[in-house]
């Protein structure tokens, strides 16, 4: 913008100044309407969740009211004490934590492994597994899920976390997987050779060198993995609806559709859509927390993967 | 492969082998067992067996019936009413998630793109939708798309004057569809991340040569960005392809399939099958046939890349 004013006072005749006028007025609303847009879309991004909390914490009943009604009143922060007091809220969310914390550091403990030997080392065949590996991102896990569901039950492991958090430990065995592996791999990659030519000079092992020296170097790597593969199992839903049944190992994810079930069974009148949002609400704050206190390894390791797409 | 030469590595090289190859090589090898070992049991030996158990009738207990290509002639040949419209539903999703998806998050990254200040609010907040997707999601859209719901609210504020009154989304044949593939635009914001950093790394140089060669906003669009963009607009179709085929959580939650099979989509029909019937043979078969589906529409999609996917340094 500056430029273009810059210009508008240098320029002598009439008729280049009246372009560049308009030329500024032109880059003046395009700037405007982008700006307006933007605005748009954050309203319609956030609108939703606004809403969500909004009615957590309204009166049975008055959920529905027109016009809608932002702040409620009355406030009644005591949904979430019920959401609590009425269900084994605090087993579900304690259930999907712990698998969530096993399978992530399974995660990233075997895929940062996987990823430094096909990053650092050579071996026989290294390019064609490596091809394997990516392939099994687009494999669609549909196809899989019906031999693993028998696997599982001929290991006895049907109605545990174990299918939620064993496959995890198999560096990008699992489905989907193999995402990891290739994100750390990227970074590692990315690192300078010299740093372990030195080490091998020194004497250190493959292994000394994977924990001492590119552990600590892919950090943001590892912690992109990390909250991914976190938020992923957080909110899984499938996997934890094929293989648990009983309420003793539910999910907040399967008690959150258990609940939906059962109350919107009755008719939308009777459902206590306050507390279905309050239990939503809780199922949401732990991601919420972890997105907005490492932010910077989110956005870098979208970036990373997509721009690994090249 | 620098360190091939190097004179430390040359000594292990002759000190220790197993099964002819170095210890260099072994410990390669080592690293990567942890995944060789889980692809063999858990993806590879299920993708295997699953389609063994799709030529078969197998109910879980019981015996298992060697059926042949039956399961697969059964689907095909229209006799299950239910595939069939399954695969239609699954297809229309498909068919306007995928471009909706690329075009408004090409959209939106091109709007945070201009030096536009808060970047980083803007980003959070397009972002925000995309970590909550699941349960959490499904239930608040499911509330939202109550005839009386959110949605429905604006579109009687706004459209209301004109007579156009927001329809029940999740109770009509007709809107169910359009009303999950509009919650599915809701998190874009990965797609949206992506197609930001592409967007960034675009050499400034380019634009200027074309602001020389006279190009307007359009142009540089044109002539520019796109090209430049089109390694992730690939990557993010054909990931957006499968993934989207095997949609699921917010058709089970929301509709379970209805009203009257209208959100019917393949993996829930499987899921169904395979789930609640214990049917894996047939329940295979369906897994298989929309694998071989998905499988057609990316290798149409590699093979359609030589032709407008532009890699930089390497010209197709």
């Amino acid at each position: 913008m500056r430029r273009v004013s810059q210009i508008s006072f240098q320029a002598a005749d009439a008729s280049t100044r009246q372009r560049t006028l308009r030329a500024y007025v032109w880059i003046v609303l395009g700037r405007l309407v982008g700006y307006a847009a933007l605005l748009l879309v954050a309203v319609i991004s956030l609108l939703p969740l606004a809403w969500m909390v909004s009615t957590s914490l309204k009166a049975f009943g008055r959920e529905f009211l027109f016009p809608p009604q932002w702040i409620p009143n009355p406030v009644v922060f005591g949904n979430y004490l019920t959401a609590f007091e009425t269900s084994n809220l605090a087993r579900y969310f304690g259930n999907t934590l712990m698998i969530a914390v096993l399978a992530t550091l399974g995660t990233v403990i075997s895929s940062s492994l996987v990823a430094f030997g096909f990053a650092r080392l050579e071996f026989f065949g290294k390019r064609v597994l490596f091809i394997i590996l990516l392939s099994t991102l687009m494999l669609p896990g549909i196809v899989t899920l019906v031999p693993t569901f028998v696997l599982f039950k001929t290991l006895g492991w049907i109605d545990t976390p174990l299918p939620l958090i064993v496959p995890w430990w198999f560096g990008g065995g699992a489905f989907g997987g193999a995402f990891f592996v290739f994100l750390i791999r990227q970074f590692m990659l990315q690192l300078p050779r010299e740093l372990d030519e030195a080490a091998l000079v020194d004497g250190a092992s493959y292994f000394r060198i994977y924990w001492r020296i590119m552990l600590p170097l892919s950090k943001p790597a590892l912690a992109a993995s990390a909250i991914f593969s976190f938020i992923h199992h957080w909110n899984d839903f499938l996997n934890p609806l094929i293989f648990l049944n009983s309420e003793e190992w539910r999910t907040l994810a399967l008690y959150l559709r258990f609940f939906l079930y059962t109350e919107a069974g009755g008719g939308a009148g009777l459902t206590r859509w306050n507390l279905m949002m309050a239990a939503s609400v809780v199922m949401l704050v732990p991601v919420l927390v972890i997105f907005f206190s490492a932010q910077r390894y989110f956005i870098r390791g979208v970036a990373l993967t997509g721009i690994a797409g090249r | 492969m620098a360190l091939a030469e190097h004179p430390a590595t040359q000594v292990q090289k002759r000190r220790t082998r197993l099964f002819g190859w170095t210890w260099r090589e072994t410990q390669g090898f080592l690293f990567v067992l942890p995944w060789l070992f889980g692809f063999l049991v858990f993806i590879a030996g299920p993708f295997f067996f699953s389609f063994f158990v799709s030529l078969t009738e197998w109910r879980f207990v019981g015996d298992l019936k060697w059926l042949g290509l039956e399961n697969y002639a059964r689907l095909l040949s229209a006799d299950d009413q239910r595939f069939v419209q399954a695969v239609y539903n699954t297809t229309y999703y498909v068919v306007f998630h995928v471009p909706g998806v690329l075009i408004i998050s090409f959209a939106i990254a091109g709007l945070l793109n201009r030096k536009v200040r808060g970047i980083a609010i803007y980003r959070t907040c397009f972002y925000l939708p995309s970590i909550t997707t699941g349960v959490a999601t499904a239930v608040l859209w499911f509330w939202v798309l109550q005839p009386n719901g959110l949605l429905n609210n604006f579109i009687n504020i706004f459209l209301g004057p004109f007579g156009i009154r927001g329809p029940n989304w999740l109770g009509s044949t007709t809107w169910a569809m359009p009303g999950l593939i509009i919650m599915s635009f809701w998190t874009v914001g990965t797609t949206m991340i992506i197609f930001l950093a592409g967007f960034q790394g675009i050499p400034q140089h380019l634009y200027e040569a074309a602001e020389i060669d006279g190009a307007g906003w359009w142009g540089k669009v044109r002539n520019v960005t796109l090209p430049m963009m089109t390694p992730q607009i690939f990557l993010t179709s054909v990931l957006g392809v499968i993934g989207s085929f095997q949609v699921f959580t917010a058709a089970l939650i929301i509709t379970e399939g209805g009203p009257a099979d209208a959100t019917l989509f393949v993996l829930l029909h499987l899921y169904q099958i395979g789930f609640t019937a214990f049917n894996m043979g047939y329940a295979s078969a369906i897994a298989w046939v929309l694998f071989l589906i998905i499988l057609f529409f990316t290798i149409v999609q590699f093979i359609s890349a030589s032709r407008w996917v532009y890699y930089e340094g390497q010209r197709a």
